[in-house]
């Protein structure tokens, strides 16, 4: 069988998921597996307690020499380090590795979109944005009557159009 | 849950509803990359921010290992925080239904405890907190995956909510294990509790949300609800075909017997004996409130009876007087 990501090579790994009851099969070859985060298997087998914590955390980061190097600005953390203690640096390690974590937290949790409680000035700022959004439209509405005023049919066509993808797109 | 038979039954079997909520501050590093003085720091500000609030301040450094070692048997901290004090701080409230570790794991675990199941009104007593911090000082969050948290694990609503059950019917016949696996499915786990060496100790487990990241807390809280009563149902359905059982009930009784005329009794034995006397007591053959037997389990801890006493108990003055308790509170 070949591996159903990079359909080339012969798949070796089957993983097999269930999160929240729904099960997903699938056959990667070694080196789409580790891409996605699943390590072979015998690499769980050490008992240190970090250790246990950090098997969550995929082989992402094969080539240490170089992931040593790059290291988050505020915290000093490199992602060795994270794979190592388990444990995250701080806010800004999650902006800095963001793809490099982001197998692993979908491995754990199933998802990786957030749903739930959001602090108030994050709401504001995402109010904000759907604000500018509507200013968009209205700003289009204006332009579209006065090229309907000009008897410009075809740019308030063309307008209609945008502001309908817009409308849409929210 | 609106009916008479069903709030009995929840009684009968729910203990205690937990909800934790891990926070961190966007200034800080997370406490594992914080030194002594920079978490004292990150504790005096979420102090300051939750004055007013009517909680105490406790700084772990000056608490003795036994009175550290007693808020964790109360499960107002966690073992590893009692363990390690420097530079941390406890936030608690007078009744300990709210306790707040400042840089454990996270730089705030907001943790509500209620008695028997009340999931809502235990996250609605959290998030109140989480609110007031929330309006005075800027968390670590992103719109993608939630709020930020030193272990990945805790991402997205960053919450934690547990119910702990009473299932001594459903470990009698072996259910316990086919449940774990069934609720693991739903995203929940199933765990004993109070275990030392992975035992199980008084049919004690805890039922908690293993997901924390895509799932709002109204949805999870629901789902662990839902699945508690279920648990409670099945618990109950068996318990009646126990107590039909006349070598169990003559354990219950006898378990009775012992705990109200031991002279010595260790934490263990306790612990086991009042699981079938808090089954008889629910089923109504001792005329005991739960409250009562709870509190007992609670307050004759070893570590718990040692900062309740002037001078240090020896292991086996502490039994003694444990049995002595025990006596008085059964009658």
């Amino acid at each position: 069988m070949l591996c159903q990501n990079c359909k080339k090579s012969e798949a070796t790994t089957h993983i097999k998921r269930v999160i929240n009851g729904e099960a997903t099969e699938s056959h990667l070859c070694s080196s789409c597996a580790q891409n996605s985060g699943y390590r072979d298997l015998f690499d769980d087998f050490s008992f240190n307690l970090p250790g246990i914590f950090s098997s969550f955390f995929g082989d992402t980061a094969l080539s240490l020499g170089e992931s040593r190097l790059d290291r988050c600005e505020k915290c000093g953390c490199c992602f060795d380090d994270i794979i190592k203690t388990g444990t995250v640096g701080c806010a800004d390690c999650y902006e800095k590795f963001y793809s490099k974590l982001l197998p692993s937290i979908q491995r754990i949790h199933g998802k990786a979109k957030h749903s739930g409680k959001i602090p108030a000035i994050h709401e504001q700022e995402a109010a904000v944005k759907e604000k500018t959004t509507e200013e968009k439209i209205a700003d289009l509405e204006q332009e579209m009557q006065k090229a309907v005023a000009e008897q410009n049919f075809e740019r308030a066509a063309i307008i209609r159009d945008e502001i309908k993808k817009m409308k849409g797109e929210n | 849950m609106t009916n008479g038979n069903d709030k009995q039954a929840v009684a009968d079997v729910v203990l205690s509803t937990r909800i934790r909520l891990a926070r961190n501050l966007k200034k800080y590093p997370f406490p594992a990359r914080l030194d002594r003085d920079e978490k004292k720091a990150v504790c005096n500000l979420i102090k300051e921010t939750l004055d007013g609030e009517g909680l105490t301040h406790i700084d772990m450094e000056t608490l003795s290992p036994v009175e550290a070692v007693s808020l964790a048997e109360k499960h107002l901290i966690s073992a590893e925080f009692a363990s390690n004090g420097t530079g941390r701080s406890l936030l608690l409230s007078e009744n300990e239904d709210v306790s707040l570790m400042l840089c454990e794991e996270d730089h705030i675990r907001i943790q509500i405890i209620e008695q028997g199941l009340s999931l809502d009104e235990a996250y609605k007593k959290a998030d109140a907190i989480d609110t007031v911090i929330e309006n005075k000082l800027t968390y670590a969050f992103d719109e993608r995956i939630g709020y930020l948290t030193q272990c990945p694990t805790d991402l997205g609503t960053g919450m934690r909510a547990s119910v702990l059950l009473h299932l001594p019917a459903l470990s009698r016949k072996g259910a316990v294990r086919n449940l774990t696996a069934t609720v693991a499915k739903l995203g929940l786990t199933l765990r004993g509790s109070y275990g030392e060496d992975g035992e199980i100790l008084g049919d004690i487990y805890q039922l908690s949300n293993q997901v924390t990241l895509g799932i709002s807390e109204k949805a999870a809280l629901q789902n662990l609800d839902s699945i508690a009563m279920q648990i409670v149902t099945q618990e109950k359905q068996a318990r009646a075909a126990l107590i039909k059982d006349e070598d169990f009930m003559d354990k219950i009784f006898r378990a009775y017997g012992i705990l109200k005329s031991a002279y010595k009794l260790t934490s263990k034995e306790l612990t086991n004996l009042i699981s079938y006397v808090r089954l008889g007591a629910a089923e109504g053959l001792f005329d005991i409130p739960a409250e009562r037997l709870t509190a007992l389990t609670t307050e004759l801890q070893p570590a718990t009876m040692n900062t309740q006493s002037d001078a240090p108990l020896t292991r086996s003055q502490r039994d003694i007087r444990r049995a002595e308790r025990v006596r008085e509170a059964l009658g």
